[in-house]
């Protein structure tokens, strides 16, 4: 049972296709997870979805679990995932490892990387890193108010054209551009819209490394989703990563993660917060 | 191609290949990425003659300077606590008014429709008097403190209290982000320990979930405050009063920020040892806060839960006190046999025994201590005699020998003493380990007796008290 929750946008033109369903987490047709720099405006963005009220504040860091919600956009069910903001998936700190591990081990259908619009290049290298690991990358450039004002332009075009996926110029505060957001999250899953993801493959020697280890792991453990990044951690001598082959991590932590996504959701459902 | 191949193969060729790979392979990845977004942006950001930015930077330049910095944030502070001293005021005498004329009234209809004695007396003298302390003491005062603070958050002023504070904190050994967690840790000190997960490092990080529960939470300001106003502030002149009340709560907040900043230093220089990490902090932009999203989350999902929270503890402890204050042995209720077995100890460190019995059936939630503590005072049998806020002062002066002494040491003791159950429970979950858990719990209670102890020895030896 899906009930629209009254906002005082509830009758904008740009909500008529929207259902939010909160936390009433039901069977899901796909998931989307909010990727981000901390302080990017992820929570903001979940709650003008899903309706739900998570707590935002106007510092890095005040997200550090996941929090879970729906919303119904076009007869899709959606599961929203807003993870905690990271700087990159490189480092190893506790709240950084849970928006690395469900990038790379939850596979989320879709993975919307929040950017804030006034410090885009520190921001795109998370962008590049979550490209990395999966194609179905939508960018989504927020505060754009902000950028305004400070008398930032932006071609958002030019910026897709060179990143490979789309780029969509939102303001989360006011739900400008969400309704184009959530356009292009279906068709990047539904597979409307190619996305082409800007891969930086450094010289020539590294190019064929990764790809021959990238082979190998896949052999190793068939179901890893995203053998090339974890050949490139590999070859970085990343010792997290070289842990979980050894072991045979890997393939565990495909599984549990699954597990654990479903006994989150039904925690989140039966608490609805945090 | 190797047909049996296993992990350890897997990570030897890696092992092989890195040296025919430029050295400083992660360098040249780092190097490359903030390369291409370099090209990237320069193609597609154009930043135009810079105004909003300036005015944000001349503000921080106030705001985070060494000193001045520092004055700004008191100030700031010190206004929170006032607003929320004065504004809490009236309501709060009206809301228990109000209850406690429910309170009477409704026992009177349940008398004469004939229902038992114990009965009426423990629904109503003993659960719903209970709620009705909860509910006026806390209501009013979280209701006026959350919004403010959620506004200062918001608006990206917490950051720059990190800021401010990072070189005493390094100094003792922990991390800058610390002061975040303790900021989490006024509404409530179990968010504390979770919002603790910012700090990389694991051992500045167990300092931060150690010592957050020397910031009062929510469910202790009441107490503090109510300290605060019935017993500090009303010697001075009215006019003064409400200052002096909220400059003594600033006190104690930073006799806590002290008591933070020393045991973080004893922990880092004994069994969590080890130097403060550099960090980066990015001071976010000053955004308008959105007065729609900052009522809604303070109002209902922190005020209405926090209350709830303190409902559910209420009733049962209002039920307990009840009983133990009708159930008689020998010409003492149990309650006063057991604040008499405890008197000598809480006498010895300038409380006394309903003092420590309230604290001791508040480990659930702090928020009940002043009520279950006036309930045992006020003695469940003397149902008629009810007194409003305001006549609280002579009830425990007059009545049960309070002092300056008594009401100081409790403003220290509800500071330091142990965190309430779900903190501990939080910090069990937080770091997986009996061990921390017990210090979690042990230190600060040691600590809060220890300092209690020392305060009235002194007052005595001085002569007051």
């Amino acid at each position: 049972m899906v009930k629209r929750i009254s906002s005082p946008c509830a009758d904008c033109p740009s909500n008529v296709d929207l259902e939010q369903m909160g936390v009433k987490l039901g069977k899901f047709d796909r998931v989307v997870a909010l990727a981000g720099n901390p302080n990017t405006g992820k929570s903001t963005i979940f709650n003008r979805l899903t309706g739900l009220k998570q707590h935002t504040g106007n510092w890095p860091g005040k997200t550090v679990t996941r929090a879970e919600g729906g919303y119904e956009f076009n007869g899709v069910k959606y599961k929203l995932v807003d993870l905690p903001g990271t700087y990159s998936l490189l480092s190893v700190s506790q709240d950084e490892e849970v928006a690395r591990n469900f990038i790379l081990f939850g596979q989320p259908d879709c993975t919307v990387v929040v950017t804030d619009a006034t410090a885009l290049n520190r921001n795109l290298n998370l962008a590049l890193q979550v490209m990395e690991i999966t194609d179905k990358v939508v960018i989504a450039v927020n505060m754009m108010d902000e950028a305004h004002r400070k008398g930032i332009t932006l071609d958002t075009r030019s910026l897709s054209r060179d990143m490979g996926v789309p780029v969509i110029p939102v303001t989360a505060r006011t739900g400008e551009g969400m309704q184009t957001l959530l356009v292009t999250i279906a068709d990047v899953i539904n597979g409307k819209i190619r996305t082409k993801p800007l891969r930086v493959e450094g010289s020539v020697e590294m190019k064929h490394a990764v790809s021959e280890l990238s082979t190998q792991i896949e052999k190793l453990y068939p179901n890893t989703p995203n053998a090339r990044w974890l050949a490139i951690r590999l070859l970085d001598g990343d010792e997290r990563v070289e842990k979980a082959i050894l072991s045979g991590e890997i393939a565990k932590l495909v599984r549990s993660q699954k597990r654990a996504d479903i006994r989150f959701s039904k925690k989140m459902a039966v608490e609805g917060h945090q | 191609m190797n047909s049996t191949l296993t992990p350890q193969a897997v990570l030897d060729r890696a092992e092989s290949l890195r040296p025919k790979l430029s050295s400083g392979f992660r360098d040249e990845i780092v190097k490359s990425l903030y390369a291409e977004v370099e090209r990237i942006t320069r193609r597609s950001v154009k930043i135009g003659p810079k105004k909003k930015w300036d005015f944000d930077q001349k503000i921080d330049r106030l705001v985070t300077s060494p000193v001045l910095g520092l004055l700004i944030m008191l100030l700031i502070l010190m206004a929170v606590f006032w607003v929320t001293i004065v504004g809490a005021n009236v309501p709060s005498g009206l809301i228990a008014d109000f209850l406690f004329f429910i309170e009477e009234k409704a026992a009177d209809l349940f008398t004469n429709i004939g229902f038992p004695w114990w009965v009426t007396g423990f629904l109503w003298h003993g659960v719903f008097r209970g709620l009705a302390w909860v509910i006026a003491v806390m209501l009013p005062p979280m209701a006026i403190f959350f919004p403010i603070f959620t506004i200062l958050e918001d608006l990206g002023y917490l950051p720059r209290v990190a800021f401010n504070l990072d070189w005493l904190f390094k100094r003792v050994g922990a991390h800058g982000k610390q002061s975040l967690t303790m900021a989490m840790g006024f509404g409530c000190n179990a968010a504390g320990v979770i919002s603790a997960r910012v700090i990389d490092s694991p051992r500045e990080r167990l300092i931060a979930i150690l010592t957050n529960n020397f910031v009062p939470c929510n469910g202790r300001f009441p107490t503090i405050i109510m300290l605060a106003t019935v017993f500090v502030a009303a010697a001075f002149p009215p006019l003064v009063a409400s200052f002096v009340a909220a400059g003594t709560v600033l006190g104690v907040v930073l006799v806590g920020v002290f008591f933070t900043l020393l045991v973080s230093w004893g922990l880092s220089n004994t069994i969590l040892k080890g130097e403060a990490s550099a960090f980066t902090l990015e001071l976010p932009p000053y955004r308008r806060p959105n007065i729609g999203q900052i009522l809604y989350t303070s109002l209902i999902d922190r005020t209405i839960f926090v209350l709830w929270r303190a409902v559910q503890v209420a009733a049962p402890a209002g039920a307990i006190i009840w009983i133990l204050g009708n159930i008689f042995v020998g010409d003492l209720s149990l309650a006063q046999h057991v604040a008499d077995f405890l008197d000598p100890l809480g006498i010895l460190i300038g409380l006394d025994g309903v003092i420590l019995l309230a604290y001791i059936i508040a480990i659930p939630a702090n928020e009940i201590v002043v009520p279950t503590m006036m309930m045992v005072y006020m003695g469940v049998g003397m149902m008629t005699d009810i007194p409003d806020l305001g006549s609280l002062r002579a009830l425990l002066v007059d009545g049960h020998g309070w002092t300056l002494l008594t009401a100081v040491n409790m403003m220290l003791f509800s500071l330091l003493h142990n965190p309430c159950a779900t903190t501990v429970l939080t910090i069990y979950k937080e770091t997986k380990s009996y061990k921390w858990t017990i210090l979690g719990f042990v230190i600060p209670l040691a600590l809060s007796f220890l300092v209690t102890f020392l305060v009235a020895a002194i007052v005595r030896l001085l002569g007051g008290g």
